[in-house]
């Protein structure tokens, strides 16, 4: 770090001490107010979750009070509507085992096509760069098919789709951190005599740690959320999003303060993982994004 | 050392690319031949040439929700990276909780599109119900709707990209130039924006596909209604497959022109970004 911009985090930290000026407060208070315009819509939603139906659509912005106060009763009417806790584990199965899959499978993969230099690997490469500017859309009904064909339509099979369309980002991001791995590290550890799996074990993965949280988040936000794949993939049980999205009914009929109460639980699972790893996540968002 | 990890591809890379054959390379291979195909399940397809194509031009509804995409693209485009880019100014300026707002305006991003949809159906119900109307009264309300939805998703990450170009500024360039008199409007035009072009690349890339390729918000929101006025060009594609009989091929010819589309932005941007990095 060079001597300006310590001089420069130096003053920013007496800036943050000094008592704050009239333009800071304006700006203070700018910031103030987009903040409450931005969590409104979440503490509206927990707000109506307690209000009754009639409530929700007629007096969205009002508090609860005596009259529309009903208490749990929209959380457990919807519990029930949707069987919310079967889709709550579901989806957490879902996640979980595609992410582990997903970032021990397309790191080994990233490691064998970046060590290994021949014509398939290349082709590999190629492919699963491509496979990220292809919109879900295109393949979104052969895919279900083949899927169908091959008997993968069931929380288990899905897991394995998800490795196929994961794998572009994520060995395209596991890729360009191996070719930062010193290839002297592992060839030392080969002549010591381990094989290329405990090379791969035991000296590159660790080493590939930070960018397999990234994958892991990315991926993760990615499967949690999806709702249009496990739709089409599915045939006996539902995701989160999916058994949200049965609550709207045929024709336009929502049963808007059921819905609220889902919301709620939708939402809470979400905040408490960003509050936990808000660090990892946005590191890993920036550099999805900057990959991608 | 290669051919001793060579002789270990069943397990290193074999099952991911397995995978990727199942779930992305086969379909996408059958996916261009049934668009040329008129069939009702994969195994009964027949070769009609480019009869699916003619069809989906000749679509009212593709063509419909084609421009629908295109306007709203534009919109959200400039509407989230303009505030995106004044929150970044406003967060990095030396500033009290300036952490705690970033957390904050970053958080809807988390959110899945089917939840958020719902969200912002009850608020925007909610605000409309005061006018006798609701979201599917008229194709401008959910327009706007979706509009002001996607603002509040992406604004937040797309103002931390801003906000890491910004810091990346030599503190010397600012001092430089108000030694030098400028002022800070002079500053901002002539400093900040220049410097973090290519910030503002990948910001307007992110937003230009994920509006484009938007599906659950516009599901969840409106779900195309009024008529099929509001929906946009994922959700059409959908409603070809799913909605109407016999018309599977033309669905697929429909995904291939979008895919066409959006390879066609990706590579636009591949082709900027790599034009930088030869003249840095």
């Amino acid at each position: 770090m060079s001597e300006k911009v310590k001089s420069k985090i130096k003053e920013k930290k007496a800036k943050l001490r000094a008592p704050m000026t009239v333009k800071d407060w304006v700006k203070f208070i700018i910031l103030m107010i987009i903040s409450i315009v931005f969590i409104a819509p979440i503490l509206l939603v927990l707000m109506n979750s307690f209000k009754g139906k009639l409530f929700v659509s007629n007096e969205p912005f009002a508090f609860p009070n005596a009259e529309s106060f009903v208490g749990l009763k929209n959380y457990t009417n919807g519990i029930e509507k949707i069987d919310f806790f079967s889709a709550f584990f579901v989806s957490l199965f879902i996640t979980v085992c595609s992410v582990i899959l997903i970032v021990l499978a397309t790191a080994m993969c990233a490691w064998f096509i970046t060590r290994v230099k021949t014509w398939y690997t290349k082709l590999i490469y190629i492919l699963f760069a491509f496979s990220m500017i292809v919109p879900f859309q295109m393949v979104m009904y052969p895919m279900s098919q083949v899927a169908n064909m091959l008997h993968l339509d069931n929380m288990f099979g899905i897991v394995i789709i998800y490795l196929g369309f994961g794998a572009g980002l994520s060995v395209f991001m596991f890729a360009g951190f191996v070719k930062s791995v010193p290839l002297e590290i592992e060839e030392a550890a080969m002549i010591d005599g381990c094989g290329p799996m405990k090379t791969f074990f035991l000296i590159d993965f660790p080493i590939l740690r930070p960018s397999a949280i990234t994958v892991a988040i990315l991926q993760a936000m990615w499967i949690w959320n999806d709702y249009l794949l496990p739709t089409l993939i599915l045939s006996d049980v539902k995701t989160l999003p999916m058994a949200i999205q049965y609550l709207r009914g045929g024709y336009g009929s929502i049963d808007m303060a059921a819905m609220m109460a889902m919301l709620v639980l939708a939402i809470i699972p979400i905040i408490i993982f960003y509050f936990a790893c808000q660090k990892y996540i946005i590191k890993g968002v920036m550099a999805g994004a900057v990959k991608g | 050392m290669q051919k001793a990890i060579k002789k270990w591809f069943p397990v290193l890379a074999l099952p991911t690319v397995v995978a990727f054959l199942i779930s992305f390379l086969i379909p996408f291979i059958m996916g261009i031949y049934l668009s040329f195909c008129k069939f009702k399940t994969v195994k009964n397809a027949k070769w009609v040439g480019f009869d699916n194509y003619l069809k989906a031009f000749a679509n009212e509804d593709f063509i419909n929700a084609l421009w629908f995409t295109v306007k709203f693209t534009i919109v959200s485009v400039i509407t989230i990276n303009i505030l995106a880019f004044l929150f970044a100014m406003l967060l990095t300026k030396a500033l009290r909780g300036t952490n705690v707002f970033r957390t904050i305006f970053f958080m809807p991003n988390l959110i899945g599109g089917i939840v958020l949809g719902y969200i912002w159906l009850m608020i925007i119900n909610g605000v409309l119900q005061y006018f006798n109307a609701t979201i599917t009264t008229d194709a401008s309300y959910g327009f706007w709707g979706l509009v002001i939805l996607m603002n509040w998703q992406l604004i937040g990450y797309m103002m931390i990209i801003y906000i890491s170009g910004i810091q990346n500024i030599s503190p010397d360039l600012i001092e430089a130039a108000q030694i030098d008199g400028a002022n800070s409007v002079q500053r901002l035009f002539h400093i900040t924006i220049p410097q973090v072009m290519p910030s503002i690349t990948i910001c307007l890339f992110l937003t230009l596909t994920n509006s484009f390729k938007l599906f659950d918000q516009n599901y969840a929101l409106t779900a195309g209604a009024p008529g099929k006025s509001t929906q946009m060009l994922a959700l059409d594609i959908y409603n070809t497959f799913y909605g109407r009989v016999g018309w599977q091929g033309v669905g697929q010819a429909k995904a291939v022109i979008f895919f066409l589309i959006v390879a066609a932005i990706a590579l636009t941007q591949l082709f900027l970004t790599r034009r930088k990095e030869v003249e840095n």
